[in-house]
């Protein structure tokens, strides 16, 4: 480590300790204290968001431009971004993606609203086994089930086809979105429900004119989990398809390569992740509070 | 990946009716029809394939006709482990799992606890920190394999400025580097999630507690350790368990930054690597099946731990 190095982290260590110590006046303690945490969230802000900012830099340079370390990019270059459109199938990798998502948050949605209707607001014996085995599903290693996964999809003529991806993914966005929504259903009041049965409705009439209509919000929450999970997935859409018009994204960009093994097309590889990510971090954005109120549903209750 | 770490462990909701009832019998009915579709579709894609996997462990199956195969007993089983190769693996995936688990922890505590406190733009840092969670796995893999890079990586323009390093390093080519490269990307991008678990935790403590602390004017470490810490434990615990099992299966991140390379090969890599690349869907199926049973170990541990905990 250099001169700068070292006298940068002891005067961190020397500032922390005297803050702490109550060696020094208040008022200067609190004030050193105010600055580090300061100092912390600007770090913290720089440390979770500079690596992206630096691939869309990238993203934006070809040639030798590429190589600098500058942080601003001067004059920025669209190169990148027409050539994975021209050169590589990248609409049709991302057109793969969004309709594997899709799809795969459809029937995971539609099978888990009934079944957490049962399973959040029927008693019945051997729901708490059951519930524990769902999640226990949920832990499955992907790679336990690959090879009976494989001889599925190939019984069911979907090798290299994407619907071998929709139903390979139900596989972790099922078990997770009926425990999530398990969670959300269990929220609800039971007086809704009663006046309903005094009313002499049927479960059925019950979920589809009570329940839906509320759940609305939580299947938004875990729908948008489920889309971000199958969007992600990379070990099962790099297993069951083959050709490059059958990618998915993530395979697509993963599979990205250069004339050998040395000469990587970083720009490409920095203007398709930009792609893909910049909906996803938009969505985020937007969704911010639910992502955060679906992602610990359950979690913390414990 | 994520899609496993939201669960939770709720008391079942409020029975609306008594049992034994027609009424009640009716609604048990309905509820297992409701049920019944997910519970074919579960079974389908998760039961039988993972059935189907412990079989073709026991076999001398091949990818290119998965028809037609021999029973071998547990011959694949012996030739695992003694496997030098296998053993890296599972060391490699513990190192991994221990290394990355614990900083993910210490430094999600303290973005949560920076993230409770009261000051002005937190609502754009809590956006911030969801950023990496946000981004594909295999995103972040090159992007930091980019950042990584020996020859034009930032990384390297960085520390060679500030005076950590005197020459360039290839941080995933190294052997001594490449697995220190794949822990900094996982922590880089699972920390918010558990950042963002704790602060949910740390917002279910009523302030009063606080208050009563700073009256008494008790030094903040102090309070830390005797009072939050506590009461965040059980939102700690399901945090830290999520992650381990997820860490446990790694594939994505150390496949796209390393590829098959032996020096940072994980249970996972080693078992796709048997199946899918040398075709010999037996071996392959053993390592994955022995990998499933060291999570599932670690899972039944986990909820007995926790009933255990709940009779208390």
């Amino acid at each position: 480590m250099g001169p700068w190095g070292w006298l940068a982290l002891a005067s961190l260590l020397l500032a922390g300790l005297l803050a702490v110590s109550g060696r020094l006046p208040w008022r200067w303690r609190r004030r050193l204290g105010r600055l580090g945490f300061w100092l912390l969230l600007l770090l913290l802000f720089l440390y979770t968001v500079f690596p992206f900012y630096w691939a869309v830099v990238s993203s934006l340079r070809t040639g030798s431009a590429l190589f600098s370390t500058e942080l601003w990019p001067r004059d920025p270059a669209w190169d990148n971004y027409l050539s994975i459109f021209r050169e590589q199938p990248f609409a049709r990798n991302t057109l793969n993606s969004v309709l594997v998502a899709v799809s795969t948050v459809a029937v995971s949605l539609a099978l888990s609203v009934a079944a957490a209707y049962a399973l959040g607001r029927v008693s019945f014996r051997g729901r708490m086994p059951l519930l524990f085995t769902i999640l226990a599903v949920s832990m499955f290693p992907q790679i336990a089930v690959l090879s009976g996964m494989f001889e599925l999809v190939r019984a069911f003529g979907l090798y290299n086809r994407l619907g071998s991806l929709t139903l390979s993914y139900l596989v972790f966005t099922l078990p997770f979105s009926v425990w999530v929504l398990t969670s959300f259903m269990r929220e609800l009041p039971k007086e809704l429900e009663e006046a309903a049965i005094v009313d002499g409705a049927r479960p059925l009439v019950l979920v589809l004119r009570i329940f839906l209509p509320l759940m609305a919000p939580a299947m938004v929450t875990t729908g948008l989990l489920a889309f971000i999970a199958a969007w992600n997935e990379f070990l099962f859409a790099l297993t069951f398809t083959l050709s490059t018009e059958q990618r998915t994204v993530p395979v697509a960009i993963a599979l990205i390569s250069g004339a050998s093994a040395y000469e990587l097309p970083w720009g490409n590889i920095m203007a398709a992740s930009v792609v893909v990510t910049l909906p996803l971090i938009l969505l985020v954005l937007i969704f911010q509070r639910r992502i955060v109120a679906g992602l610990t549903a359950g979690a913390v209750k414990g | 990946m994520a899609a496993a770490t939201e669960a939770g462990t709720n008391e079942p909701g409020p029975p609306p009716l008594r049992r034994g009832s027609a009424l009640a019998r009716q609604r048990v009915r309905a509820a297992w029809l409701f049920l019944a579709p997910m519970l074919l579709v579960l079974a389908l894609v998760a039961g039988w394939p993972l059935l189907r996997t412990f079989w073709f462990a026991l076999t001398d199956a091949s990818l290119t006709d998965l028809r037609n195969y021999a029973f071998v007993g547990l011959l694949n089983f012996r030739y695992l482990l003694t496997d030098p190769d296998w053993w890296l693996a599972v060391r490699n995936t513990l190192v991994f799992t221990l290394v990355s688990v614990s900083l993910e922890t210490v430094l999600g505590m303290l973005i949560a606890l920076a993230l409770h406190a009261r000051f002005r733009g937190r609502g754009l840092l809590r956006a911030a920190v969801l950023v990496p969670w946000a981004i594909p796995t295999v995103v972040s893999a090159k992007m930091w394999a980019w950042m990584f890079n020996d020859v034009f990586g930032i990384v390297n323009e960085l520390f060679l400025a500030v005076g950590f390093i005197d020459a360039p390093v290839a941080w995933t080519a190294s052997p001594d580097t490449a697995m220190a490269a794949i822990i900094a990307v996982d922590v880089w991008k699972t920390t918010p999630f558990v950042a963002l678990l704790l602060l949910a935790g740390l917002q279910m403590i009523p302030e009063e507690i606080y208050e009563a602390a700073r009256i008494d004017g008790v030094n903040p470490v102090k309070v830390f350790f005797r009072v939050t810490l506590p009461l965040i434990r059980p939102a700690l615990v399901v945090a830290v368990v999520f992650r381990t099992l997820d860490a446990m299966r790694i594939f994505d991140l150390v496949y796209v930054m390393t590829g098959n390379n032996r020096t940072t090969m994980s249970m996972s890599i080693y078992a796709r690597q048997q199946l899918v690349d040398f075709q010999d869907v037996g071996y392959g199926s053993a390592a994955a099946a022995l990998l499933f049973a060291i999570i599932a170990m670690m899972t039944v541990l986990y909820l007995m731990a926790m009933r255990f905990g709940r009779e208390e």
